[in-house]
This record gives C-alpha cells, structure tokens and sequence, in this order.
C-alpha cells in the first residue's frame, strides 16, 4: 500500500530526518475491511444551540454502535436520549489527557449570524488536538441558499473556510467535510454521516456536501451490502478504478454489469468472474453502444440501479500540438459517450426508480491542467453533467452525482516522470496519493438506496489536493 | 395492624461537634459520643428518666463488644433503663436510615416517640487480630490433643502481630469510594472548580451558621470542641486550588479539600407524634413525609457507586406527586463535592433520566441557592453514622423557621446504596 517515500519515512533515521529538515510525513490511511465498526473510537457530539440535526445524529451514531460523548447541552442530551443514544459526558474542562477521539461531529445548523460561529470554535479548540490517526472532523450545516436571513447565510458560508482549515492542520491522516444539509432532510443523514465517519472516506478530505430531502428507503437496510439486489453497470471495468469499482459495488451486494472495450474482453471476464458479475463488451463512441446497453440491461435484468460511467482516457499534448484527433478521442470517451448513454437509457426507462447515476470527473476539469485541455475539458464536462441532470432526475427519485479524482495510484500515474508524480502525490493534506479503492468506497456511498438524499455534488477524491481547492 | 399512619413529627435534634480523625475525640468511643448526644437532647426536650417508645441509633465503624451499642448508650444516659434500643448500620445512611426506623413505628402508632441518631470513630478505631492469627488461635481451641495444639501453636510467626485494620474500601472491587466517585466525576465531566466552589461554599455557609448563633440549639461542647473542627471560615477557591490530586490520578480532580475528611463524632433527633409531642408541650418542628431508599449495581453494570441516591428520588417524588424544583430546602449529603454535582447532572441529563431512572423527562436543575444552607458534610465533617442526624436536625429547623414548604435530604451510602426523604414544614 504504502509508496516508496512513505516506506522510506517511517524508518526511524526516515522519521528523524523528515522532522529535521520538514519533509513531508505521510500516515498509513486506515482503509475500511468488512466486518469493522463504522468507527472505532470515541465519538465527540457537540452542536450549536438551536441546531436541528441532534435528533438524527444521534440516531445514526446509536445505530452505528459508536461510543459517544456529548458536551452537557440539554437539547443534545434530550435528542440523545430521544434517539436511545447512551452518550456519556464531554467536559474539556475536567476531562483527562487521555481522552481522545476518532471523531469530532458539530452540528452548526444552529449558527445564524457570523457571532456564534464561536460555538464551533469551543467546540473544536479543545478536542482537535484529542483526533485519533485516521480521524473524522465533521461538520454539519444549513446550505447558504436555503437559509432564512442574510446573516444565517453569511455565517454558514463562512463553515466552508474553517473546515478546509481544519483538513488542513489535522494530522495523521484524519480527514474533515462539511455536510450542508438542507431543511426537511434531516432525516437523510445516515449513509452519509457513516460514509464519512468510517475509513471508507479515507482519501476525501475538506469536501464539501449537499444533502436534500429523501424518500425513505423501501426496506430496511443492511449495511453490510446495502446494494444488495442491486444492477450496478460500469463503465471501463476491466482494470485500474473501473475494476476497484466494480469489486466494491459487489462487495456491498451488487450484481456488477462490467463494461469495456472487446480489446479488454479477458481482464475483463477474469475481472467479473472474480466477483460474479456480468461481462459486457461494446465501444461506447459506437453509435450503436448506447441502445446495445440499454437493451442488454432491460432484456437480462429488467433495467439497471446504478450506472457508473467510468470509462476514460487521457491524450496529454498542449493545446497548440494537440491534433483534432487527440481532442476527440478524448471528448468523445469521456465527456459525449456518458451524455449518450445516459439518455437512452432514461428515454427507454432503464434505469429504475431510485436509481443512482454517477461520473468521474477529475481535478484536471475542477482546475484545469496543463498539457490536459481535452481532458480539462471533458471532466468540467462530467461536472456540468450532475449539475444540468440533477434536478431533472429528482423528479424520478434518481440521483446523479460525480466524484473527482486526485492523485491516484494507478498504472496511468505510474508511468508519470518521478518530479511531476511526487509533486502530484505530497500535495494535499494527506502528503500521499489516492488508492483505485478509495474512489470506488465514495461511488459506492453515492450509490447507496439510503444516498437519495445526495444529488448534484460532485466529490473529490484527492487527501484535499492543493490544486483546484 | 393499625392501617391508618398518622403523621410524624421531628422535635429537633442534638450532636457533638464533628472532630476529625485523632483530634479531641481520640480517646472517646463510639459509646461515650453516643451517649454525650442522647444526654444532650435530653437536656435539650427535659427527657430525664423518661420511657421512650425506643433509640434506633448505630455506626459503621464498631468493636465487636458494642453488639449492643445504641442500649448500652441509652443504659449510660438520663433516659429511663425501660427505653427500647437497637443498632442499625448502613453505612453512610445509619443515621437516616434510623429515623425512618423510628418515624415509621410512630406513624404506624407502634410507638408515640423516639429518638433516632448515630455516631462514628475514625480514631478509636475497631482494630482487629490479623487474620492468620485469629484461626491459628481458634484451631488452637478447638484442637483436642496435645498434639493438635502443638501443631496450631507452630504456625504462630511474628509477622501476626499486626493487626486487621478496618479499610475505607468497597469489599466487591477493592476500589476505595474516593477512587469510585472519581469514576463518577470522570464520566459526569465534573471539573475541579465547580467541586472547589461547592466545597467552599460548605464551609462558608457552616461558618455562617455558626456566627449567626443558627446552630447553638443543636451542637453541644465536647471534650474542649465547640464547633466543628474541621470547618474553614477562612478557606478560599485559591487555597482550594491549590491542594494536590487525591483520587483520580494526577490529573484527577477530587483533593482532600473537596472531599469530606474522616472525622469522629455523634447526632440525635426526637421524634414523636403530634399528640406526644402537644402533651410535653414541645414545638414540632417539621413532618416527616415520606423517604426511599434505592440501591444499584456498581459491580456488574457499571453504575457509578454513589448514584444510588439519583434513583431513589423520582420514586418517592411519583408518589408524592412533587416535582424536584417544589422544595424550598436540598439537604444533600456532601461525601464528595463530585458526588453531589454527579447526583445533579444525573437529574438534569436526559440520556441518565430516560435510560437509567426510565423518565419521559429529566428531573431538572434545582435551585442551588437553596442547597445546604447552613452548610454541609465538607465543612462539618462526616462521622459515617452522624451524618444522617445532623441532617434531619437542620433540615427540621430550616422548615420550622420558614413556617412551609417542603425539603429534601439526599444521602449516598457504601455498597451503592442511597436513602432520600421528604419533610415539610409543621
């Protein structure tokens, strides 16, 4: 798991020399096994007088079995205690130096002017330095667009530069997001919070989420496999993130449809054997792909759940050498094909209620990159996807979302010249590049029947990459 | 059986002041303090060679040669030879534990009066034959042959001579009940100041109640103390501060000056029924409403040791269809300042009231303006089996002085168990 430079740091002489002279020192990221506890340590609740969420963390935090602390706040005591939550007593003031936490969850919805953003600050100030290696700062508050008054607006934008701050100081590898959650959504919490709260979120730091109103899910939810009778098809499945993808989609109870192209046909049957999916070969810049895969999905399945349009590639040239073919290689793959594809199988119905559509975007189309206008362009494409389908999709209770890598360790950045990859790798907040697994666990939670609240956001997948913050 | 309980009075109560471990007292007994208290309140109610209905009275820390404490005490003191007595022992809760005893054969018209008390050493303490020795010498009396006896006798050693001495620890997890309420204070949140403050303002207020002359009625010179040794009108949350961690660890919490210190010393009260008390022409004080006694499971379900007294309080408020804010007066037992805020937070907390008492709503925070006004066991001291009559005394008084209303008494005990009563102005 670990690279070469972060074998190399945590030897001692490696520690010694990296703290004398300010290398970088990058922790080995807990990464979720099944079986484990959403979170395995102590839990800090706190919340901001008149916030509204109290009741529904407290509800996911009792289901998720976490050992919780809370301040002794009568309103979030008294959801607590509405939720069965058997919190115990946070006191800075009389706690011990050992008390640590793997998380810190602030509920700042109560925050409606910038003077009480001090709550979040006495709340953080003296637990921050308590977070545990692989810890969570999570932050909850009310999108600024659906707030009541100006400076409730104001107040709640400004939670956006304290938790990319904190993503930025926390150590060892924990990890801070910002969940904005809309009003009436309060209810629509737990995928997301578990997701967050647990080493699946690994790589994601100083995101922030927009969560809406949902409906509830029709079962009960186990959330060992939560896509259990799930169809989930995948795009450029056979290898690298699409592979990743596919194997935690099975994982968590899917029935995997991988797609690529004919040249990829035995990585690609290997690949599903592995995890009992079903193979699908097709060219998706074919003018026929489209209707083949709709087709194939209503004919042996009856329609497909979650679509995950992965497949993409990359033509590096600057602008000016760039020929017209590289551009549309690129465009075409990434950017028309998921258009395509996207609206046959809606014009057919083939993707079915509470349906989960998801894109990989990139870092390149959030910041743009050199050497990369095709590809730039084509990912901002993917955002401008989820952004155009969003609101059009909810009226069927689908979902679209994209996630946006960072530095991956894959084949492609493997093949990167050293300076340029150690460059992309240190710079984020986790001093360490990405892992195929890492984007797959944040498809999955968007593909969750319990994420029907999270439409519209696109997530990076980066450690909070500097590039594109 | 008489199915109709009438009401109880409390008359008023004595006690000596409370001395700490090895000071004045160290010599006195726990029967020399016990019946110094009942000859006071003799003096005080004109009981000399009266018949009492009985003397409930005991004390945790006993020899074993006072089986009969409480009538060997009476048999000493002015009261007639014809009064009833018997011990009772609950460790911290003896002293109110005895006057519910006493109250309820009164209100079952067993009786017509009583006196209720209790009294403690530290100091003369109920040294015992170290272990190994005590069965050598018992096998040794029940050996029936030369040999046998020379068998026992060769396992004598000199290390038996040292002695069994009484430990401040519970017997199910060794813990002692300082280390057990640091528990407590860690899993409340309670902070060093807010115990400090509460420590301080025990002593503060006792010393008031001293200056004020409150407490001439009640507390009664003995061997040289007139008031109560360990009181610091002078203390400070600045010399508070400064005393050192005793439990807890370093960076505990809980030091010898917000926790009680071992201290010697006796209590009484009189109580009657109405009728007994109008025909000796003494003034009732207060009634006796109700009381509860609740323990809990500090060994297997993690309870903390002293919560015991946050459970007995929402039965007996059910049943008398009280709030927790309805009283004019919180006597609460101070064992530890922790323990009290710990008893607090657990009535204001609505996970502890829906989880643990099984409450829709917590119980909610009292005024603590009105909470042990004349002081409590962290000024006074706590001789273990004093505490509860010290307590009923000053709560009656506290109740006969504003005319109405209605107190509470609150009282945590070793071995997780609590005691909780109501009185109401007469």
């Amino acid at each position: 798991m670990a690279d070469r430079y972060q074998q190399l740091i945590s030897t001692p002489i490696g520690q010694l020399v990296s703290k004398q002279i300010g290398l970088p020192n990058p922790a080995r990221l807990e990464r979720f096994r099944p079986g484990q506890p959403v979170v395995s340590g102590p839990v800090a609740l706190g919340a901001a007088a008149g916030s509204r969420l109290g009741r529904g963390l407290a509800s996911v935090l009792a289901a998720a079995q976490a050992e919780v602390l809370t301040p002794m706040d009568e309103e979030l005591r008294a959801a607590a205690a509405d939720a069965e939550l058997h919190a115990g007593i946070w006191n800075p003031d009389a706690a011990t130096e050992q008390q640590r936490f793997k998380a810190l969850v602030f509920d700042a919805t109560g925050i409606k002017a910038s003077g009480q953003l001090i709550e979040a600050w006495a709340f953080l100030h003296p637990t921050i330095r308590r977070v545990l290696g692989s810890g969570r700062v999570i932050v909850l508050g009310t999108p600024p667009e659906d707030c009541e008054s100006p400076d409730e607006a104001i107040a709640q934008r400004a939670l956006e530069g304290l938790v990319r701050a904190v993503g930025k100081e926390l150590r060892r590898g924990a990890t801070a997001q910002l969940l904005y959650v809309r009003p009436g959504a309060e209810d629509a919490l737990e995928s997301t919070v578990r997701f967050f709260l647990s080493p699946r979120s690994a790589f994601v730091s100083g995101q922030v989420i927009r969560i809406g109103p949902a409906p509830a899910p029709d079962a009960a939810i186990d959330w060992a496999v939560p896509l259990t009778g799930k169809i989930a098809l995948v795009t450029g499945a056979a290898r690298g993130i699409g592979a990743a993808i596919a194997e935690v989609l099975a994982r968590d109870g899917a029935h995997v449809v991988g797609l690529d192209v004919p040249a990829m046909s035995a990585e690609l049957t290997a690949g599903m054997g592995s995890i009992g999916g079903s193979v699908l070969t097709a060219d998706i810049t074919d003018a026929q792909a489209p209707a083949e895969i709709a087709g194939y999905l209503l004919e042996h399945h009856g329609g497909a759940d979650v679509v995950v349009h992965n497949a993409g590639v990359t033509r590096d040239k600057t602008l000016g050498r760039m020929t017209e073919n590289l551009w549309s290689t690129v465009i075409d793959i990434n950017l028309i094909a998921p258009q395509r594809i996207n609206r046959e199988l809606f014009e057919r119905d083939a993707v079915r209620a509470n349906g989960r559509i998801v894109g990989v975007s990139s870092i390149s189309g959030i910041a743009g990159n050199a050497g990369q206008t095709n590809y730039s362009t084509s990912k901002a494409g993917v955002i401008g996807i989820v952004q155009e389908w969003a609101p059009r999709l909810a009226e069927r209770a689908v979902t679209i979302n994209a996630v946006a890598p960072g530095f991956i360790e894959t084949q492609m950045t493997a093949a990167m010249p050293v300076v340029v990859r150690e460059a992309g790798r240190r710079m984020n907040s986790l001093a360490q590049g990405g892992l195929p697994v890492d984007v797959a666990e944040t498809i999955a939670w968007f593909a969750s029947p319990a994420s029907g609240g999270v439409t519209g956001n696109v997530v990076r997948v980066c450690g909070q990459s500097l590039i594109g913050a | 059986m008489n199915q109709n309980a009438r009401r109880v009075a409390v008359l008023g109560g004595s006690r000596i002041p409370f001395a700490r471990q090895n000071g004045p007292y160290a010599k006195a007994s726990n029967q020399d303090m016990l019946t110094a208290t009942l000859d006071a309140l003799v003096s005080k109610f004109d009981l000399e060679g009266e018949a009492l209905g009985e003397v409930a009275a005991g004390a945790v820390l006993k020899h074993s040669r006072d089986f009969n404490l409480t009538r060997e005490a009476v048999l000493g003191s002015r009261l007639a030879p014809e009064t009833p007595a018997y011990d009772v022992q609950q460790a911290c809760a003896t002293g109110l534990e005895a006057t519910i005893a006493v109250a309820n054969k009164i209100a079952l018209n067993q009786i017509e009066c009583g006196i209720a008390g209790g009294v403690d050493t530290t100091s003369d303490a109920p040294l015992a034959l170290n272990e190994d020795l005590r069965n050598i010498l018992l096998d040794l009396s029940r050996s029936k042959s030369t040999a046998a006896r020379a068998r026992a006798v060769s396992r004598l050693r000199p290390q038996q001579i040292v002695p069994e001495v009484p430990r401040n620890a519970e017997p199910r997890t060794g813990l002692s009940m300082g280390d057990h309420t640091a528990i407590m204070a860690t899993e409340w949140g309670i902070g060093r100041v807010e115990q400090d403050e509460l420590a301080l303002a025990s002593h503060l207020k006792l010393a008031a109640a001293y200056d004020s002359g409150w407490l001439d009625d009640q507390v009664v010179p003995y061997l040289g103390l007139t008031r109560d040794q360990n009181l610091r009108p002078d203390s400070s949350l600045e010399k508070l501060a400064k005393l050192r961690p005793v439990f807890g660890g370093e960076d505990g919490t809980m030091t010898a000056g917000n926790s009680t210190p071992l201290s010697d010393g006796a209590s009484a009260v009189l109580l009657a029924s109405e009728e007994w008390a109008q025909a000796h022409g003494i003034p009732v004080q207060a009634f006796i409403t109700d009381a509860q006694t609740a323990a809990v499971d500090y060994v297997h379900k993690r309870e903390g040791l002293l919560m015991a007294p946050a459970y007995a309080m929402p039965k007996m408020l059910a049943r008398n269809g009280l709030t927790l804010q309805e009283f004019d007066f919180y006597e609460i037992h101070e064992a530890f300042a922790a323990q009290v805020l710990c008893t607090l937070k657990a009535w204001e907390d609505p996970v502890y009231c829906r989880e643990r008492l099984g409450l829709d709503e917590p119980l909610g925070a009292i005024d603590r303006e009105r909470l042990n006004v004349h002081g409590g066991s962290i000024g006074a001291g706590h001789p273990f089996g004093a505490t509860g009559g010290r307590i009923v005394a000053t709560l009656a008084k506290e109740l006969s002085e504003r005319e109405s209303g209605h107190g509470v008494i609150s009282v945590c005990a070793a071995g997780g168990l609590g005691v909780t009563a109501i009185m109401e102005a007469a």
